[in-house]
C-alpha cells in the first residue's frame, strides 16, 4: 500500500522510528483488517491498558499561544493529538490521508494536513487551530466574519480546514483574485461543494482584513 | 458579481437574506459534530470487514483476540436483534424484511461488509484485535455486472436470486381503503395497507433477449409485473410512425459515492434503560423512530443528538444502520463506544448513488417536439434495499419532457457491490442524463435551437405526468421553467454564444450547453411546536436535521414573520429529540422547505388564534377583537392589550392547550409528547399542515455551461456555468443559491470524474478514497459560478415555497455532458464521466471507445 507522509526531515524520521520496526509503524498508522484495510489512523489513549505500548513520551508542544504538555506516541498525528488529548476537536479529520484538508492548522504560520502531521515534528513550532483564531475577547478573525456575514459553507465539516487554509495563504497574498484564492486553498476539498459562496465568504473576509470593508 | 437579484418582494423575513446562528459555533470550531464528543471510560470500535464479495462465514476464533488486555468485547450478527415487524399508528403491520441489511452478517454481500467488531480501550488495540481474529470463510459465487446476472445461467448475488420481488397485493376488501401509494404523508402509514414481504427471486432473460447487446445497444428482456416499473400512456408504437426522426440511445451513469465529508461515525451509550446516540443525520426527529426500530427499542428509550451533520446527500436519511454497532457494544461492555468510521470504510458502508444503463428510444416532430417515448432503465442497486432510482427516473423525465406518447420499464438488480440509496435526485439525475444528450442531438439533426427544443418539450403550470391511476394522471403543482430557460438564456447569452459555438482557438475548442432539470420539491402534513416565553423570546422547535442546508432555521422565519417578532427575539431549538421536537419530514428528496414552511404557516396560525383568544380572556371581548403585531396582541383600532411576554405569563396561567398541557389534537404523537415535555413554560402552540394541496410539488432548474476542451490532451475545462431555478417563493437567497450550486455541482462530479472501478475476477473495490474517484474541488468549477430564481409562488402551498435539494443535480451534469458534445461532437461518449482519455480515443477512431454496458469500468 502507498502511505504518504508529511515528513519534513530524514533525522526526524529517524528518531520517530526509534524503536519501532519500520512495519510496526505502517500498521500504527494504517488500520489492519482482514483482507480490506480500514486505513486510518487510529486513536490510542494515554492509558497503560494498551495491549502493545508503542512507548510514549511526554513534549510540549505550543498550540494556540499556550505550552501544552502531552504524552504522544511516536507515530501520533497532530490531529491525533489535538482532538483526542488538547480537546480542540475543531480541527476535523476528512480523509485521514492528505486528501481532503478538513484538518489543515497552521504551522508557523503555513497551512498543513494536521493529518499527515507528526505531532513530534512540531515541537519547536507554533500551531494554531480555528479554536485559537478568535481573540481572546471573543471578536471574530475577518475571515470567520466574513463567512458569517456572506453565509458561507454549509454543513461546515470542511469548514475550518478551508479557514486556517485561507488565513495561511492571505498572510502571503492579501489580495488575490478570485482564481487566485481559489488555487491558494485548492488543497481542501469540500463535499457540499458550494464553492462559489465559499470564495465569495473567503474574499470578504480578505476584505475586511486589508480594512476596506465595514462591518455589516 | 455576486448575484444581485432582489427577493422577498413586501416580506419582511421571507425572501431576505441574514446568518443562520449556528454559523458562530461552525466557525469558531465549536461546533459539535459525532466525532467530537467524549464520554467518561469511552471504548472505540472496530469493524473486521469481509475480504471476498460473497462468503458464508464457516467459523470465526475470537478467542486471541478476546485474551488481548484492553479488549473489551466482540460484536457479531448472533447479538443484533432479530428483525421485527412494526406497526404504524394507524395499526398497520409493516412486515421486517428478513432479507435486508443488519449491520453485521455471517453471509456478507459485498466486500467490505462488517462481519464483526470489536471494543478495546483504544482503536489500535482493537486493531490489533481485529488481526488476530481467525476467520473461515466459504467463497460463494458472485456477480457484480448487472447484465451478466440476468444472462442465462448467469451468476446470482445472494443465495436466493437477483431481484426483489413483492407479490401483488391482494384486492382490498370491500370497504377498506385501497393499499399502495407512495405516501409521503406525516402520519406514518396513513392511508396505506400493508404491503406484502418482499421476497428475492431468481430473473433471468434468453439468450435471444441479449441480440442487442453486440450492437452496444442495451437489451431489455422481461421484466417483473409492477406497476412502479411498468406502465405507459398513449399509443406509443403508433406515435413512432409519425416521428420525423427518431433515435435510439443506450448510455451509463455512474455509481457514486456520497462520501458525505464527515463519515457514519456514532458514540453510543446507555443511562437507565434509555440509549444516547451521537451521530450524523439528516433528520433529527424521523431518526428516533428508526434507531428504536433498528434496536428494538420503544421511541421514548432512544435519544438522539446530531446538532451538526457533516453532510447527507441521501445516505443518511435516517442517521445509518451502522450505528447500532457502537450502540449495542456501548450495551455488551457497559461503557461507551465511539466507532469512527474511517473514508475507505465509508466507501464500503457509505452508500453510493446506483449506476443505471439507460435506453431510449425517442421520436420527435420536426418540431423537436417528443411524440414518443420508450424508456427502459437497468439499475444496479447493490445486495441489498432495492433503490428507488428506477421508477421515479420515469416519472421525471415524463414530468420534464412532457413525452407526448411513453412507455416506461424498469429492473432493478442486485450485484455483490456495496449497497446503493438515494442520492440527492434519485432517479432523476439517471433518467435525465440519459435523455439530455439524445435532446441535444435530435436539436443538431432536425436544426431546432438548443433551448427552444426544451421550451417545445418543458412542463407548464399543471403539467400531467406518469400513467393514468385511479382514473387520471398525476400533475405537478406548477411550473415555470419555459421562464427559467428563457431568462436564463438571456443572462448566459446563449443565442450569440450558440450561434459562434463550437468556437476553435488554436488546439482549443469551446462548446455551450443547456440542461433541463427537475425533480420533486416537496411533500405535507407535518407539524410546527412554538414555544414563546415569559421573557418575550419565540422558541421554535424544529426536528430538522442541520446538514448545512439551512432549512432547519430558515422555514421558521415564516412563524416569525406571521407573529411579527423581530427575528432577533427568535430562537431555534433543534439537535436533539431530548429537547422536545415535533413530527417533521425527513429532510430528503427535497421536501423539507416545502413541507415545513407549511407546518411553520400553521403553527404560527395557530398560535395567533391562540394569543387572541388568551387576550379575550383576560380582557374581555371575543378573540376576533384582537389582532397580533409588534411584539403584541391588542385591541383592533385601539384600546388595550398585552405584549407577547405577558400573554405568555397569561397562558401559563390558563393551562389546556394554551401552555402545552393540551396538543392540538390534529398532530402526531411525537408532537404531542413534545409538546407535554414543554407543557408550563409558556405560551405553546402547536399546529399540523393541514393545507390542501391535490397535485405533486416539484421544483425546475435550467442549467447553462460552457466547456473548453483540448484537442490535443483530451482534457476539458468548465469555463462557465449558469443555474436558473423555478423554485417558488424565495426563502434565504444566499442558502438557497448554495444549494442551486452546490448541488449543480454534485451532479457535475458525475459528467466530469466521479465513479466506481472494480475488478471483475475478484469482485474487489478498486476506488476506495477520494482521489481513486474525486469529487470536484474548487478548480474543477468556474470562479465565479452563476445562479439565479425567478420567485414565482407556486399557488399549491400558502407560502409558495418549493424544495430545491434534488432538481439543480441533473442538469449540472447533463449541461456539462451538452457542452463537450457541441465542442467535439456527438460521438464521442456513452457513459458518464467523460474523462480526457475516452475524449482522445473517441476523436481518434471517429466513433465512441468507451464501454457503454460494462459494470464499473
Ligand atoms: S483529514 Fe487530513 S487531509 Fe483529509
Ligand atoms: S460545507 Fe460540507 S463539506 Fe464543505
Amino acid at each position: 500500500m502507498e502511505v504518504m507522509f508529511d515528513m519534513p526531515d530524514e533525522s526526524n524520521i529517524k528518531e520517530v522510528l526509534k524503536g519501532v520496526s519500520r512495519r510496526k509503524f505502517i500498521q500504527g498508522v494504517i488500520a489492519g483488517g482482514a483482507g480490506v484495510s480500514a486505513a486510518t489512523y487510529l486513536f490510542r489513549a494515554s492509558t497503560a491498558t494498551s495491549a502493545a505500548s508503542a512507548g510514549e513520551r511526554l513534549i510540549t508542544i505550543n498550540v494556540n499561544g499556550r505550552d501544552r504538555r502531552v504524552d504522544v506516541m511516536k507515530q501520533e498525528t497532530l490531529a491525533m493529538t489535538l482532538r483526542y488529548k488538547l480537546g480542540l476537536t475543531g480541527t476535523k479529520i476528512g480523509c485521514d490521508r492528505a486528501e481532503c484538508g478538513a484538518c489543515t492548522v497552521l504551522i508557523d504560520g503555513v497551512p498543513r494536513y494536521s493529518c499527515s502531521t507528526l505531532t513530534h515534528t512540531v515541537r519547536n513550532a507554533k500551531v494554531l487551530t480555528i479554536e485559537g483564531l478568535a481573540k481572546e475577547d471573543g471578536t471574530l478573525h475577518p475571515v470567520q466574519q466574513g463567512i458569517i456575514e456572506e453565509q458561507g459553507f454549509q454543513c461546515a465539516f470542511c469548514m475550518s480546514g478551508f479557514v486556517m487554509a485561507s488565513v495561511g495563504f492571505l498572510q502571503t497574498n492579501p489580495n488575490p483574485t478570485r482564481a487566485e484564492l481559489a488555487h491558494g486553498i485548492s488543497g481542501n476539498l469540500c463535499r457540499c461543494q458550494d464553492y462559489d459562496k465559499i470564495l465569495t465568504a473567503l474574499l470578504r473576509g480578505a476584505e475586511i482584513m486589508r480594512g476596506e470593508a465595514t462591518h455589516a | 458579481m455576486p448575484n444581485k437579484t432582489e427577493y422577498g418582494g413586501n416580506h419582511k423575513l421571507i425572501g431576505k437574506d441574514y446568518s443562520t446562528m449556528d454559523l458562530h459555533a461552525k466557525v469558531t470550531g465549536q461546533a459539535k459534530y459525532a466525532e467530537d464528543y467524549r464520554a467518561e471510560g469511552m471504548l472505540f470500535a472496530k469493524l473486521l470487514l469481509s475480504p471476498m464479495p460473497h462468503g458464508r462465514v464457516r467459523r470465526i476464533d475470537t478467542s486471541a483476540a478476546l485474551a488481548m488486555p484492553g479488549v473489551k468485547g466482540i460484536l457479531t450478527v448472533d447479538d443484533l436483534p432479530a428483525p421485527a415487524d412494526s406497526l404504524t399508528d394507524n395499526g398497520t403491520v409493516i412486515h421486517a424484511n428478513k432479507l435486508g441489511e443488519r449491520g453485521l452478517t455471517n453471509e456478507p454481500l459485498y466486500q467490505g461488509e462488517p462481519i464483526l467488531a470489536v471494543a478495546a480501550v483504544d482503536e489500535l488495540t482493537a486493531a490489533e484485535a481485529i488481526e488476530k481474529i481467525e476467520l473461515d470463510m466459504e467463497p460463494l459465487p458472485f456477480v457484480i455486472d448487472p447484465l451478466e446476472t440476468l444472462r442465462p445461467g448467469g451468476p446470482n448475488p445472494r443465495v436466493e436470486g437477483n431481484i426483489w420481488y413483492r407479490p401483488p397485493a391482494p384486492p382490498p376488501k370491500p370497504g377498506e381503503a385501497p393499499k399502495g401509494g407512495e405516501g409521503r404523508e406525516g402520519r406514518e402509514g396513513r392511508g396505506r395497507g400493508a404491503p406484502a414481504p418482499l421476497e428475492v427471486k431468481d430473473w433471468k432473460w434468453t439468450e435471444a433477449d441479449f441480440k442487442d447487446f453486440n450492437d452496444g445497444k442495451l437489451p431489455i428482456g422481461k421484466i417483473p409485473e409492477d406497476p412502479g416499473n411498468s406502465w405507459s400512456y398513449g399509443d406509443v408504437d403508433a406515435a413512432f410512425k409519425n416521428a420525423a426522426l427518431t433515435l435510439d440511445e443506450s448510455f451509463t451513469t455512474p455509481d457514486t459515492s456520497h462520501h458525505c465529508l464527515e463519515t457514519r461515525t456514532a458514540m453510543a451509550y446507555w443511562q437507565n434503560g434509555k440509549v444516547y446516540v451521537h451521530t450524523g443525520t439528516q433528520s433529527t426527529i424521523q431518526t428516533v423512530p428508526a434507531i428504536a426500530r433498528w434496536l428494538n427499542l420503544k421511541p421514548e428509550q432512544v435519544v438522539l443528538v446530531s446538532e451538526y451533520t457533516g453532510g447527507g446527500f441521501g445516505s443518511k436519511i435516517t442517521g445509518a444502520i451502522s450505528l447500532i454497532i457502537p450502540a449495542l457494544l456501548s450495551k455488551k461492555c457497559n461503557a461507551p463506544v465511539m466507532m469512527r468510521v474511517s473514508r475507505e470504510e465509508e466507501t464500503f458502508i457509505g452508500r453510493a448513488r446506483p449506476s443505471i444503463l439507460g435506453r431510449m428510444k425517442v421520436g420527435f416532430s420536426k418540431e423537436g417536439k417528443i411524440i414518443a417515448l420508450d424508456m427502459f432503465m437497468l439499475c444496479n442497486t447493490g445486495p441489498y434495499d432495492a433503490a428507488g432510482d428506477a421508477p421515479s427516473s420515469g416519472r421525471i423525465v415524463s414530468l420534464l419532457y412532457q413525452p407526448e406518447n411513453m412507455r416506461f420499464r424498469a429492473l432493478t438488480v442486485m450485484t455483490n457491490t456495496p449497497p446503493r440509496s438515494a442520492q440527492s435526485s434519485p432517479g432523476g439525475l439517471q433518467g435525465i442524463v440519459v435523455m439530455e444528450p439524445i435532446l441535444a442531438k435530435a436539436a443538431r439533426q432536425l436544426k431546432v435551437d438548443q433551448v427552444e427544443i426544451r421550451k417545445v418539450n418543458a412542463p407548464e403550470g399543471k403539467a400531467k405526468f406518469g400513467p393514468e391511476q385511479r382514473g387520471r394522471r398525476a400533475y405537478a403543482t406548477s411550473a415555470f421553467l419555459k421562464d427559467a430557460l428563457d431568462k436564463g438564456a438571456e443572462q448566459f447569452n446563449w443565442k450569440e454564444r450558440a450561434a459562434s459555438s463550437p468556437k476553435r482557438m488554436g488546439t482549443k475548442v469551446r462548446g455551450v450547453g443547456v440542461s433541463s432539470s427537475c425533480y420533486v420539491g416537496g411533500s405535507t402534513g407535518f407539524d410546527g411546536l412554538l414555544l414563546i416565553k415569559p421573557d418575550g423570546r419565540v422558541c421554535f422547535q424544529s426536528g430538522i436535521g442541520n446538514l448545512g442546508t439551512e432549512s432547519v432555521i430558515d422555514v421558521h422565519r415564516v412563524a416569525a414573520e406571521i407573529l411579527g417578532v423581530p427575528w432577533e427575539k427568535c430562537d431555534v431549538c433543534w439537535g436533539t429529540n431530548d429537547k422536545h421536537l415535533p413530527w417533521t419530514c425527513v429532510s430528503g428528496g427535497s421536501q423539507t422547505t416545502h413541507a415545513m414552511t407549511r407546518a411553520a404557516h400553521a403553527v404560527a396560525t395557530e398560535a395567533v388564534q391562540r394569543l387572541k383568544e388568551v387576550a379575550a380572556k383576560s380582557m374581555g371581548g371575543s378573540p376576533e377583537n384582537y389582532e397580533v403585531a409588534n411584539e403584541r396582541v391588542f385591541r383592533k383600532g385601539g384600546g388595550g392589550g398585552m405584549t407577547l411576554a405577558q400573554a405568555a405569563e397569561k397562558a401559563i396561567k390558563l393551562g389546556g392547550i394554551y401552555d402545552g398541557h393540551d396538543a392540538n389534537p390534529d398532530v402526531n404523537r411525537f408532537t404531542k409528547a413534545a409538546a407535554a415535555a414543554l407543557a408550563g413554560q409558556g405560551f405553546i402552540a402547536s399546529a399540523r399542515d393541514k393545507y390542501p394541496h391535490d397535485g405533486q410539488t416539484h421544483s425546475y432548474v435550467a442549467t447553462f455551461a460552457e466547456v473548453e476542451v483540448d484537442l490535443e490532451t483530451g482534457k476539458y475545462y468548465l469555463t462557465d456555468f449558469l443555474a436558473y431555478a423555478d423554485v417558488g417563493t424565495v426563502l434565504h437567497p444566499k442558502a438557497l443559491g448554495g444549494q442551486v450550486l452546490g448541488r449543480s455541482t454534485l451532479g457535475i462530479g458525475h459528467a466530469i470524474g466521479q465513479k466506481w472501478v472494480m475488478d471483475p475476477n475478484y469482485g474487489a473495490m478498486l476506488s476506495r478514497r477520494f482521489h481513486h474517484s474525486k469529487p470536484p474541488t474548487i478548480l474543477d468549477v468556474p470562479a465565479k459560478m452563476e445562479w439565479a430564481a425567478l420567485d414565482i409562488p407556486d399557488p399549491e402551498t400558502p407560502v409558495g415555497s418549493r424544495g430545491i435539494g434534488e432538481p439543480p443535480v441533473g442538469g449540472g451534469c447533463a449541461a456539462i455532458l451538452n457542452a463537450i458534445a457541441n465542442a467535439v461532437g456527438d460521438e464521442v461518449f456513452r457513459r458518464a464521466p467523460v474523462y480526457a482519455d475516452g475524449i482522445l480515443l473517441a476523436l481518434e477512431n471517429g466513433h465512441p471507445m468507451d464501454h457503454a454496458l460494462t459494470a464499473h469500468v
